[in-house]
């Protein structure tokens, strides 16, 4: 593993810190001894490549996924055993990767789901009309006839609704349009002004370097470096991507 | 004269069809669950309010204040074991253990009972109708069904689509997975709309008890009917519920006039066409077929 | 870093120990149940002849379910209509032994356009109409004069053959028709159709597909299964010999046969045999009467269901490697030579 210096300390107030995790899809083994933390107001950038183990991480994190050996710690307790719905009520949420909203349900009923089981916090039903001011004019649409991009919003409305401490977002970009992706990205830093920590898992690393407080990249499971956006070259992060640059040096040393 | 009596008596035997068949179509569109014991549980519902009737000293007409309630818990409790326990296997299991429940049930009733009927007595208004004309009758016990049924199934559209519950069971049912991330648990959903299931069949099975007599084998003809209904009308919509069991009502009164052998196979008939010819149903969304 | 296996390394078998013996072991238990009625008492006979049915029956409601995915609550339709086929052509005159092949096609052939309407369905919603299409035989055959309607028929032919000479042969024919089930179903099961069916079941999207190829098999299937339940059906007309709607397309056939596959283990062939054997076992011990066979039976098949839902055999199977019936393979390290 590389990295630019020392992997930097966080200068947020601890939130959330996974320790030696690993995960397997059945024989593969898709997350290989990983470990970071999240902090407070803090946002981390998960990168990598197709199939580096970047989204079951995820999903292990919100309880979907068994993990078979390490610790998930969120404000201080060990919740590696929990169930999805007992994590939401911690203040963990996952927006999931491909969105998945209630299709049959209106955006209002959407986000009123959300805000069921929340908990006191900033981000009611209001506010996220406030955020979005597309929506309550279409409040009593179905969800199913939204575009990609209003259909990310709605999830991450949804999300946010339960008032989270740490909100995990899983491949914001795909399959939107440049100018969608950078509207929903600008939303980040008012999330994280209200002290929420955000996990981000990103294929398109541009986007992921401009709001990322430290990235974090995977390679096959395993962590590949790690820095702050200041810190790494674009060299180090196509290494540590794709397991090699274009000259043919692997992250781990020696030829690829 | 004779046919719009049979209309009529076809819709009277509709709403009650609807009744017996939201609780089967409820538990599918949430669970993905076709639970074959489901025409078995009105029965023992029917049987449990003869039962309890005398000993709590009520006229058994009230029956259903306390049975409904009683099943509505049983409906969770099996739901959060048994069920549960299938349904975390595979959908295969779940179906061979739902059989297999239905056919312990009939039998152990058939062992308590033996196979003569029991029949749930209301006292005076049985049998007694209002006489529209010669040939229409209209009994009160069947108007009364029909009114209950169109209540009931109201009363659970305006739970579905208006309380916090009723939208949580919608998001479960709509993406189980989304729903656990926004904080339901969906054991528990599970088991309220089984709850909700066992309650309306026990209704039902009440009803069917006050309209003629119950024996331990009238689960499975009536769970034939209910599941007539929900596919004639289309799986997925509780209206189309309604419309479905009317329609299986008046295909089989149809029958039944030209001659009383041909009542059930006029109504198997007019779902093999219906499965035939439009298989998602009159109002149904595709969700059960290929 | 070195390769896990070469391809020398791996032998690949249908079973772990010597299929010959399996073979000549197989041959033995042939040749006593051929022998049984001249072997054993009169009383056994009969119920080894229950027995071969419901081995007949539940063999194919396995290659249904647990080799095609398809759990149908409906096959004592085909028991029925078999029975009722070798009624009518007993009737007509025909020797009702020589009509039990005859049963079986007319089986099949009911089976085919019927499954043009039972495809649209899937899972439950494709079990329940099962069991519509064997309601509705039910209704049709009893309004039917010819056959005595509700009340049935006696089937005719039989009394040619003297008593003795009669159950023989009634012995012989449930034996030839539940070890052609048997052996038929094995033959699929190593056919190209046994391929196609095991890719089904390994890959769930492919079984839920509707692509030609996946519903031409199981169209297959079902005709098969429904002319396998077919000749149970004229057997058993000609076994009890009042032939009665009732009777014949009851509901508890279908208990039956699934219970039994259920304990003995869904998707192997022995399992049915062995669930059938354990039933029979079990009904013998317990002399019950009434329904009590059929509580204690649903109630342990849903508990294997749950907690053991590879059946008996199918546990036995995977912790000692045996198959007497192999339609698998085995793909093992060979021991490294010293």
């Amino acid at each position: 593993m590389t990295s630019g210096a020392e992997p930097p300390v966080s200068t947020h107030e601890s939130l959330f810190e996974v320790r030696d995790l690993s995960v397997f899809h059945g024989q593969l083994c898709a997350v290989d001894h990983v470990s970071f933390s999240v902090g407070r107001g803090e946002v981390l950038a998960m990168i990598g490549a197709n199939g580096a183990g970047k989204s079951t991480l995820l999903r292990t994190i919100a309880g979907l996924h068994e993990a078979a050996n390490g610790t998930i710690v969120f404000a201080g307790s060990d919740v590696s055993t929990l169930a999805p719905h007992r994590r939401v009520a911690l203040g963990i949420s996952l927006v999931p990767e491909g969105r998945r909203l209630f299709s049959t349900m209106t955006l209002e009923e959407n986000l009123q789901v959300g805000a069921h089981f929340a908990k006191k916090g900033p981000f009611s039903i209001d506010k996220i009309y406030q955020l979005f001011e597309w929506m309550p004019d279409r409040r009593r649409q179905r969800v199913g006839l939204f575009s990609g991009g209003e259909q990310q919003a709605v999830a991450i409305g949804r999300a946010l609704v339960t008032n989270p401490q740490l909100l995990l977002l899983d491949e914001l970009s795909l399959g939107l349009a440049p100018i969608v992706i950078e509207r929903i990205y600008a939303l980040i830093p008012e999330i994280v002004s209200q002290g929420v920590g955000v996990l981000l898992v990103e294929q398109d690393v541009t986007q992921a370097m401009a709001v990322a407080d430290r990235v974090h990249c995977l390679l096959e499971g395993k962590t590949s470096l790690v820095g702050t956006p200041a810190q790494l070259t674009p060299q180090q992060i196509e290494r540590a991507y794709f397991g090699s640059d274009l000259s043919g040096t692997s992250p781990h040393g020696g030829a690829a | 004269m004779i046919w719009v009596n049979v209309l009529i008596q076809g819709i009277l035997v509709g709403g009650f069809y609807a009744l017996f068949a939201c609780g089967l179509s409820l538990m599918f569109g949430v669970m993905k669950v076709i639970n074959l014991a489901h025409g078995d549980v009105a029965v023992v519902a029917g049987y449990t309010a003869v039962f309890l009737a005398p000993q709590l000293h009520i006229a058994e007409v009230w029956s259903f204040v306390v049975v409904v309630p009683i099943f509505a818990v049983a409906g969770y409790v099996i739901q959060r074991t048994l069920i549960q326990k299938s349904i975390d296997r595979d959908p295969f299991t779940t179906l061979l253990v739902t059989f297999g429940l239905s056919v312990v049930i009939e039998n152990l009733l058939l062992e308590i009972y033996s196979a003569n009927g029991q029949s749930v007595n209301i006292g005076s208004l049985i049998g007694d109708s209002i006489h529209v004309s010669n040939v229409i009758y209209i009994s009160y016990i069947s108007l009364t069904v029909l009114i209950t049924a169109i209540v009931v199934l109201g009363a659970l559209q305006l739970f579905l689509s208006k309380t916090g519950t009723g939208r949580l069971i919608r998001a479960v049912a709509d993406d189980r997975e989304a729903a656990q991330l926004s904080g339901a648990n969906y054991r528990h959903i599970f088991g309220i709309a089984a709850a909700i299931a066992f309650a309306t069949v026990a209704l039902a099975g009440i009803a069917y008890g006050m309209m003629t007599e119950i024996a331990p084998t009238s689960g499975g003809i009536n769970l034939l009917y209910a599941f007539e209904s929900v596919v004639i009308g289309g799986i997925g919509s509780l209206w189309g519920t309604l419309v479905g069991g009317v329609l299986l009502g008046i295909a089989q009164q149809v029958g039944a006039q030209i001659n009383p052998e041909y009542q059930v196979l006029a109504g198997n008939l007019l779902f093999l066409i219906i499965l035939g010819v439009r298989p998602h149903g009159l109002f149904g969304k595709k969700t059960a077929f290929s | 870093m070195a390769p896990l296996a070469t391809l020398e390394s791996v032998k690949v078998r249908r079973s772990t120990h010597s299929p010959l013996l399996n073979l000549i072991g197989l041959a033995i238990v042939v040749g006593l149940l051929s022998a049984a009625p001249w072997i054993v008492s009169q009383s056994l006979a009969s119920i080894l002849m229950n027995f071969f049915i419901l081995v007949t029956m539940a063999t194919m409601w396995n290659l249904l379910a647990g080799y095609a995915g398809m759990v149908s609550i409906g096959q004592q339709a085909f028991v029925g209509l078999g029975a009722y086929a070798t009624l009518y052509f007993a009737i007509k005159g025909m020797n009702p032994f020589v009509a039990i092949p005859l049963a079986a096609l007319v089986c099949g052939a009911i089976a085919f356009p019927v499954t043009y309407l039972l495809f649209r369905l899937r899972g439950g919603y494709f079990s329940i109409a099962t069991w519509v299409i064997a309601d509705t035989a039910l209704l049709v055959i009893g309004t039917i004069a010819f056959f005595g309607g509700g009340t049935g028929h006696l089937l005719p032919g039989l009394s040619n053959l003297g008593p003795r000479a009669l159950t023989d042969a009634e012995y012989l024919a449930t034996w030839i028709v539940a070890f052609c089930a048997i052996l038929g179903t094995y033959l699929l099961l190593r056919s190209r159709l046994g391929l196609v069916l095991a890719s089904m079941r390994d890959n769930e999207v492919a079984s839920r597909s509707s692509g030609a190829r996946v519903t031409s098999a199981r169209r297959m299937v079902f005709v098969v299964a429904a002319a396998g339940c077919g000749a149970a059906g004229a057997v058993l007309a000609i076994s009890q010999p009042f032939v009665q709607p009732n009777s014949v397309f009851s509901l508890q056939w279908a208990a039956e046969m699934i219970f039994v596959t259920m304990i003995g283990g869904l998707g192997t062939i022995e399992g049915p045999i062995v669930g059938s054997i354990i039933f029979f076992v079990l009904q013998q011990s317990l002399q019950q009467q009434g329904a009590w066979y059929l509580i204690i039976f649903g109630t342990v098949a849903m508990v294997v269901a749950i907690w053991q839902p590879r059946g008996l055999w199918g546990a036995f199977r995977a912790k000692f490697h045996v198959e007497l019936l192999p339609v698998g393979h085995w793909v093992r390290e060979a021991k490294p030579e010293k």
